[in-house]
């Protein structure tokens, strides 16, 4: 796998020796500095280094159906499907490239947009033939990463590409709110058409009517540099690598147990132990970001990196993010400090949301305390069962499924809790946390 | 009493009952939007009684239209019920009752349609409720000495008073309410207050405890974390 | 005419908890506790069939819908595919709340 430390950068030191076939979508570790922006918007060594497309359009869209290319976004829906569907409408269509990450764990998106963006835009292009749009846009959040400015840095790689005359659709830049839901698909379409970024009614179809009306393709931008790829390469190169079911590479978003985030780009159906540390100082692995799911180390060790074998385990890929949790806190604790802010990132349109996930919240502060808290028990258990489904959005279902996973993983630690012991030693938080946003503005 | 007086006595009372139920409907109307509920009835009566009296005044509305038409005593013409200030005889209060038809007309039809019009629409053009009842009362007003003298007067005193209590409960629980972006914040702090009041005992008793690693305090979780 | 089973829905957006639908169709559609309808699964019997338009049209945030479902089986369009496809995809949610509990 290719390793990259973004609080860090260090070229060469601590990279395992490379697997074949990677790095496919990062540029290779050499050349993995931050502080060399020039390399990564040099668009002639681009070309250089991956060549020209050969597929295009509808062929394009059958090679990636044979490829059998899934979002990377969270919620791996068959890529070539999307594409029919837009193509399909007959309309003028739009395309947006969704590097709206919202998950305050996740930074892959960034990463990439740093490191290849020219990868990014010719998928953006790629897209755009293959669906008949004129018009795309790439959603951002604005200087997310510190000190990073990836608007500027995209502006500059668009500026190249303007003169050098290769693009034919015209690509605008959308800034998105901070928000957890900001980076939903209508919830994008929606700020695209200049309303708050909040998620809505699933019966009209954003492939449909989506952005100013027209069928609106939303695809996440690592997926779109997978697209770029497959346009140069065909099926069979992108099956190259992968399990059969799940073919392809993905980036992940790795915070091991020191704290230290690393961006690993990685094959599917790798073993979870070679991609994150799990020793015996870490207590679980938490799988999806925070509306993936809790594994014990000792489960963790013997999964490996793919949806066959983490949802029965009530985990799942989504958009990539491990995060290794130490022995020293407690998995009670993060875990209700991470319910309560996903309650305050409701959008606020639906009852069971906004009502039920702040319940849920409030109990499970109760039951991270060290006491008995039968009752809170038994609430979680009938809320988990009244919330998920009922939103617009997955929203409650990811949070009900992050909170359940955590009171089985976590099982041993409410036994300790209700005789009034906690086994952490540490009592500040882990896990990154979302910044709530309570006024309109926040959601513009 | 010839025909023409008993014509023009109809045309006053019909105008007089549909003014009541015009106030009625608007009460009701703002009722539903706030899930208020009717004493002794369950809630669907609040919405059915809605649609039914409007219905209602629409017919009263019609009869107090027709016989104004067709009463010789004074010309109006048929198109002065829809078209405003079409009227000769007192262009100015006749015309408000057209323009107030029109809108009813228009709040009926979109209500009648509603699932083929969609939920935007709809709501848009029923905000014109809250323009077409003082329309309405202007013309009773203008249109004759009625409404201004008597037990007719105390009858609109009593509809304006009505509607206006109504309007301002709806004013005042709409800045009550918060907005979007602030009903889980509300939520959760309810939701936590309501669990200090277990928290609090058990967190004594935890503090009783000799393995406790923490006391409460350390462990409380509070403000929106660490980061 | 053959006989078209529905299956009812709500907007969740639009909802905003007034509780008509759950009074005039209870034996499909009761409240939680912050007053927001629980709808039961699977369709809607022909014999409550009237009550279910009735609710539809009577909910002041036209929020419920009721969807035909053809009588005959296999008769759904590619798009309803592409719908499910994406719910199943997105929600294990329910099979994970189902463990939960100590």
């Amino acid at each position: 796998m290719s390793v990259m430390a973004t609080s860090r950068p260090a070229p060469g030191r601590g990279i395992p020796a490379g697997e074949p076939g990677l790095p496919r979508l990062l540029p290779p570790a050499a050349q993995q500095t931050a502080a060399d922006p020039r390399r990564s918007l040099d668009f002639a060594a681009h070309l250089a280094r991956h060549g020209l497309p050969t597929f295009r359009g509808t062929s394009l869209i059958e090679q990636t159906g044979a490829a059998g290319l899934t979002g990377r976004g969270g919620a791996a829906f068959p890529m070539a499907t999307k594409l029919a569907a837009v193509a399909g409408a007959g309309r003028p269509a739009i395309v947006v490239g969704n590097a709206a990450e919202g998950e305050p764990a996740s930074s892959k998106d960034a990463a990439l947009l740093w490191f290849a963006p020219h990868l990014v835009l010719d998928g953006l292009q790629a897209a755009a033939e293959a669906v008949g749009a004129r018009t795309a846009y790439l959603c951002l959040h604005a200087a997310r990463q510190t000190g990073t400015d990836l608007a500027a840095h995209i502006r500059m790689a668009l500026a190249d590409r303007y003169a050098a005359g290769t693009d034919r659709t015209s690509v605008a830049l959308v800034e998105a709110p901070p928000r957890f839901l900001a980076g939903e698909e209508t919830a994008l379409v929606a700020l695209i058409n200049g309303a708050a970024a909040r998620p809505r009614d699933k019966t009209r179809r954003v492939s449909e009517r989506g952005v100013e009306g027209r069928p609106t393709l939303v695809q996440n931008v690592e997926t779109l540099a997978n697209l770029a790829l497959i346009a140069r390469h065909g099926a069979a190169w992108f099956r190259s690598v992968g399990t059969a079911d799940e073919p392809g590479s993905m980036l992940c978003t790795v915070r091991d147990h020191n704290g230290r985030v690393r961006i690993v780009e990685t094959v599917l159906g790798t073993p979870l132990h070679r991609l994150v540390w799990l020793g015996d100082d870490v207590q679980a692995l938490l799988v999806g970001g925070y509306h993936g799911g809790w594994l014990a180390a000792s489960v963790a060790r013997q999964l490996s990196l793919s949806n066959a074998d983490l949802r029965p385990a009530g985990a799942m890929i989504g958009a990539g993010v491990l995060i290794a949790l130490p022995a020293a806190y407690c998995g009670l604790a993060e875990t209700a400090r991470i319910a309560r802010s996903l309650a305050l990132e409701s959008a606020g349109q639906c009852g069971p949301c906004f009502n039920g996930l702040p319940a849920i919240a409030a109990a499970l502060a109760a039951v991270a305390e060290p006491r008995p808290a039968e009752q809170e028990l038994a609430n979680l258990a009938r809320w988990a069962g009244l919330v998920a489904g009922r939103g617009a959005c997955h929203h409650p279902d990811g949070t009900v499924r992050f909170v359940a996973s955590a009171l089985q993983v976590f099982g041993p630690e409410i036994t300790e809790h209700s005789r009034g012991r906690c086994t952490a030693t540490r009592s500040d938080q882990f896990l990154p946390l979302p910044a709530a946003g309570l006024s309109e503005s926040d959601w513009r | 009493m010839t025909s023409s007086t008993a014509l023009w006595y109809a045309s006053r009372a019909t105008g007089v009952v549909a003014l009541v139920l015009l106030t009625v409907v608007v009460v009701l109307g703002i009722m539903v939007s706030r899930r208020g509920r009717l004493p002794g009835l369950p809630k669907f009566a609040t919405t059915s009684l809605h649609r039914s009296m409007s219905l209602l005044a629409v017919a009263f509305i019609a009869i107090h239209v027709v016989t104004a038409i067709a009463d010789p005593y004074v010309t109006i013409g048929i198109a002065a019920a829809v078209i405003p200030f079409a009227s000769p005889y007192k262009p100015l209060w006749l015309g408000l009752g057209a323009i107030s038809f029109d809108m009813i007309v228009a709040l009926i039809a979109t209500s009648l349609a509603r699932a083929r019009i969609g939920r935007g629409t709809w709501r848009a053009v029923h905000w014109l409720a809250y323009a077409c009842w003082p329309v309405a009362v202007l013309h009773g007003f203008g249109s004759s000495t009625d409404l201004r003298t008597g037990w007719l007067l105390i009858v609109t005193i009593c509809c304006c008073a009505a509607v206006l209590a109504a309007v301002c409960w709806r004013i005042g629980t709409a800045i009550a309410a918060p907005g979007r972006a602030l009903r889980a914040a509300r939520a959760l702090t309810a939701a936590e207050l309501s669990s200090t009041g277990l928290g609090s005992a058990g967190r004594e008793a935890a503090d009783q405890w000799p393995d406790s690693r923490y006391r409460s305090s350390d462990h409380r979780l509070t403000g929106a974390g660490a980061r | 005419m053959p006989a078209q089973t529905a299956r009812l829905r709500v907007n969740p957006i639009a909802c905003s908890g007034h509780g008509v639908c759950a009074e005039l169709l209870p034996e499909l559609i009761t409240l939680d506790e912050w007053g927001y309808p629980v709808l039961a699964d699977g369709t809607v019997p022909l014999w409550l069939m009237r009550e279910a338009r009735r609710a539809v049209t009577d909910c002041p945030a036209l929020a419920l819908t009721l969807t035909s479902i053809p009588a005959v089986p296999g008769g759904r369009s590619g798009l309803s595919e592409l719908r499910e496809n994406t719910e199943e995809a997105q929600r294990p949610g329910r099979a994970a709340a189902g463990t939960l509990g100590t």
